[in-house]
């Protein structure tokens, strides 16, 4: 096997009866609408074909490692929140086990469970937010988005109750959570948990049959199996060329061995835009399984296990990661025996998700290639960092 | 859980080779890793075929102090000098045999630095040493797009290393103390 | 009979107004009129940058519903906007592109400082790729804190704006005498943006102990 790497084709212009003809360029971005933030697409376009694409990141280069690395461990979890700003608690879920990692200490519990369900409802709100954007990207301007911001909406609202912020929960310590969930909550979420099919229900009669769909996802983008696994992809997207690869079951990190679920993977080698989009549609079914058996079983208890006063590790090395909504999200954290980590590194699944942004779209059409961009599904804060 | 890769039987293969035992990493020697690299993606008992992640550390020169029985049987304290150095680090996953990780560090020095690339064996290096070079400097051998990746291009200096220093603006901090303090000083006055 | 349709400020006795209103005539100052459908209509500018990016689009969702406001008309491209909503952190790299932009929108536009990070840097201050405040290059009309504000917080900072539109006056309103408002945009060299601020919108806190090293030790 060796590492398939991009080539651009030797491309050769049409010359028709004299006339000159050459590429343009056009500099999709930092400031467009469909790029999801400020990321910047240098395309050649021949007519309206992809010849190359170049991608540009750095506009929301926040510094975030340098920052973490200049203050206590414990200081750092409220900046993890805004890396990927749709999923703060499985940020802070990844962050929490690569510090459970220097110290060792034991979560209770409760906070396992309380854990397990925070996560899966950020892949929810994840997953029907990216479909709403994407389907935005398609041309559907709005309409499928309102219904998933309507959605979005009422997982917001339990995340407000349990943590006092909307996105940016900052809720995870290390060794369990900050606070309990108050009084009644768990019931509010079985009943969101339980509607949530419902809604799933109607999304997918509207979307996944839906011809203009299908005829703008099916066979765009693809994305083969081996340059998956050597460009490093995770998360829906790797599943989705073909790869049974999810770290819920490999590493089985926290309590998620305790749970049957199921992982959607393709079985063939193509990996479009449309199997990228099932996949997620496909993987919010599997994380209601688990809210539904991780609220039947949660216990009570503590919700915080014995944590040093000063978290203060040893010298040591640690890298942990989480199956998060959109990849591997992965901390690398080493101690030096102060208080505060000497290098603190995020592994971003978004950024590296994008190396083969240029190999899917070349030859593609410049409309296809918004789609292939939001069927990857990146938020520029964890890209830049 | 997935299972960690022993390190063992790799260490005897590659002369040279060292294993770091407080970190938990291979330790590669110079202009050996694109070799190393690729044997252990394709051998059949490692079959490590996804690298996840790639970053730089920079270590300063540095004291250490430790203590040390000596001849007598008394422990002392000696303070020890550990020179500077810049480490390149590789985390390696299989995906097929499911199991990970085995961490992979290049070393170089501080003021040149420079290591082989590992694009050409996976991917998922690409923008990751991109990112590297952006930041802390490194020069990856053999890198096919080695650009800066997140500062603009005219941009002097690689702000991750430790000893950088920050332009100065105009910020101030009416009671600075602590590292503020200490970053003040280092880029600009307070009288 | 209402008067809401006449500006309040014009001194007329309440049976003059009444008996003109009856004829059909409203009296009104053409900037009543003009802030009245100026305030109505603000079309902000899809401009995401960051985090505080998501609230905005949440509150142009049904369950916050901006359109209540007359704001419901997001317009991808700068040369229709009259708003600008700086939501989020402004980096260096983005700073050029973020001025460049408010330079192309047309006479009358406004900007809000949504968030922590656009109003003066936030959790991100220190980062030596971050923009410590927008209005350093560009004037701000709204600052609106939080980290990310609330989607209602939003829909507070559109109606502050709407009375600061109200107190306009056309005629000697700096954004309506001296044409298109337009900023240096700010160029990237080896350690910072060139020039680091614009001194016509902001100057920095006279503190005379801070100084940059090189004129502290000259």
């Amino acid at each position: 096997m060796s590492s398939p790497t991009a080539t651009a084709p030797n491309y050769e212009l049409i010359q028709q009866d004299g006339l000159e003809t050459s590429l343009l360029e056009v500099s999709m971005g930092p400031h467009h609408p469909s790029t999801h933030g400020v990321f910047r697409m240098d395309v050649k376009l021949d007519g309206e074909t992809v010849v190359d694409l170049q991608p540009v990141f750095g506009y929301l280069h926040r510094n975030h490692e340098k920052l973490a690395e200049n203050m206590s461990y414990l200081a750092s979890m409220p900046f993890t929140d805004r890396l990927d700003y749709f999923n703060s608690m499985t940020n802070n879920w990844a962050y929490a086990l690569a510090a459970e990692k220097l110290v060792e200490i034991e979560v209770p519990e409760r906070a396992e469970y309380l854990r397990v369900i925070m996560a899966e409802l950020t892949r929810l709100v994840n997953h029907i937010s990216l479909v709403g954007f994407f389907i935005n990207d398609l041309g559907a301007l709005g309409t499928p988005l309102l219904y998933a911001f309507r959605e979005r909406e009422k997982i917001m609202d339990l995340f407000e109750q349990a943590s006092g912020a909307r996105m940016m929960c900052n809720y995870f310590r290390f060794g369990g959570l900050r606070n309990d969930v108050p009084e009644g909550w768990l019931d509010r979420t079985r009943e969101v948990v339980d509607r949530f099919p419902d809604f799933l229900d109607e999304y997918e009669k509207l979307l996944c049959e839906n011809e203009i769909i299908l005829s703008r996802t099916q066979g765009v983008g693809c994305l083969s199996r081996d340059l998956a696994i050597s460009a490093g992809i995770t998360g829906p997207m790797l599943r989705a060329s073909g790869v049974n690869y999810d770290i819920r079951k490999v590493d089985q990190y926290g309590i998620y061995n305790r749970f049957k679920f199921r992982v959607p993977y393709t079985d063939d080698d193509v990996g479009d835009c449309y199997d990228r989009f099932m996949i997620r549609m496909l993987e919010m079914r599997e994380s209601i399984e688990i809210l539904k058996q991780a609220l039947r079983d949660i216990p009570g208890g503590d919700i915080i296990g014995k944590a040093p006063k000063i978290f203060k590790p040893k010298p040591a090395e640690a890298y942990a990661r989480v199956e998060g909504p959109k990849g591997e999200l992965g901390f690398y954290l080493i101690a030096d025996g102060t208080p505060k980590p000497y290098r603190y590194r995020v592994r971003p699944p978004s950024l590296i998700n994008l190396t083969v942004l240029r190999d899917m779209c070349l030859s593609q059409k410049i409309a296809d290639a918004v789609v292939i961009l939001g069927s990857i599904d990146i938020v520029l804060g964890e890209v830049d960092r | 859980m997935s299972h960690t890769v022993g390190h063992e039987p790799i260490l005897g293969k590659f002369p040279g080779l060292e294993w770091d035992e407080e970190a938990g990493a291979l330790v590669v020697p110079a202009a050996q890793a694109a070799k190393i690299a690729t044997w252990l993606r394709d051998n059949d008992a490692f079959l490590l075929d996804y690298c996840s992640n790639v970053t730089g550390v920079d270590y300063l020169e540095r004291e250490i102090k430790e203590k040390v029985t000596n001849e007598a049987g008394k422990t002392e304290t000696v303070i020890r000098i550990e020179p500077s150095r810049m480490d390149i680090v590789y985390h390696l996953y299989s995906m097929q045999k499911q199991t990970g990780p085995l961490v992979l560090k290049q070393r170089t020095n501080r003021e040149q630095p420079e290591v082989e690339s590992l694009t050409p064996v996976w991917r998922s290096c690409e923008l990751q040493e991109r990112e590297v070079y952006d930041l802390f400097g490194v020069n990856f051998m053999g890198h096919p797009d080695q650009r800066r990746i997140l500062m603009w291009d005219e941009f002097e200096g690689h702000p991750m290393r430790k000893d950088y220093t920050e332009p100065f603006d105009y910020e101030w901090e009416p009671t600075p103390h602590d590292e503020v303090l200490e970053r003040h000083q280092r880029g600009k006055v307070i009288v | 009979m209402t008067t809401s349709n006449t500006s309040p400020d014009i001194d007329l006795d309440n049976t003059t107004r009444t008996e003109l209103e009856r004829a059909g005539v409203i009296v009104s100052k053409v900037d009543y009129l003009y802030n009245w459908a100026r305030g109505g209509s603000v079309w902000p500018l899809t401009f995401g940058l960051a985090c505080c990016a998501i609230e905005m689009i949440a509150s142009a969702t049904s369950r916050f519903d901006i359109s209540r406001f007359g704001s419901e008309v997001f317009r991808p491209t700068p040369r229709q906007a009259d708003l600008m909503i700086v939501s989020g952190t402004v980096t260096k790299k983005m700073a050029p592109q973020v001025v460049r932009i408010f330079n192309q929108m047309p006479e009358p536009k406004w900007v809000i400082a949504m968030g922590a990070c656009a109003i003066s840097g936030g959790p991100f201050k220190q980062g030596y790729n971050v923009l410590k405040g927008i209005d350093r290059y560009i004037p701000v009309d709204v600052y609106l804190p939080g980290c990310p504000p609330r989607p209602e917080a939003v829909l507070q900072s559109l109606n502050y704006l709407q009375e600061k539109i109200r107190t306009q006056d056309i005629k000697s309103d700096p954004a309506f005498t001296k044409g298109r408002r337009q900023y240096t945009v700010p160029e990237f060299t080896g350690k910072d943006l060139e020039p680091p601020y614009n001194p016509d919108v902001w100057q920095p806190p006279t503190n005379p102990n801070v100084k940059p090293l090189e004129e502290a030790t000259a």
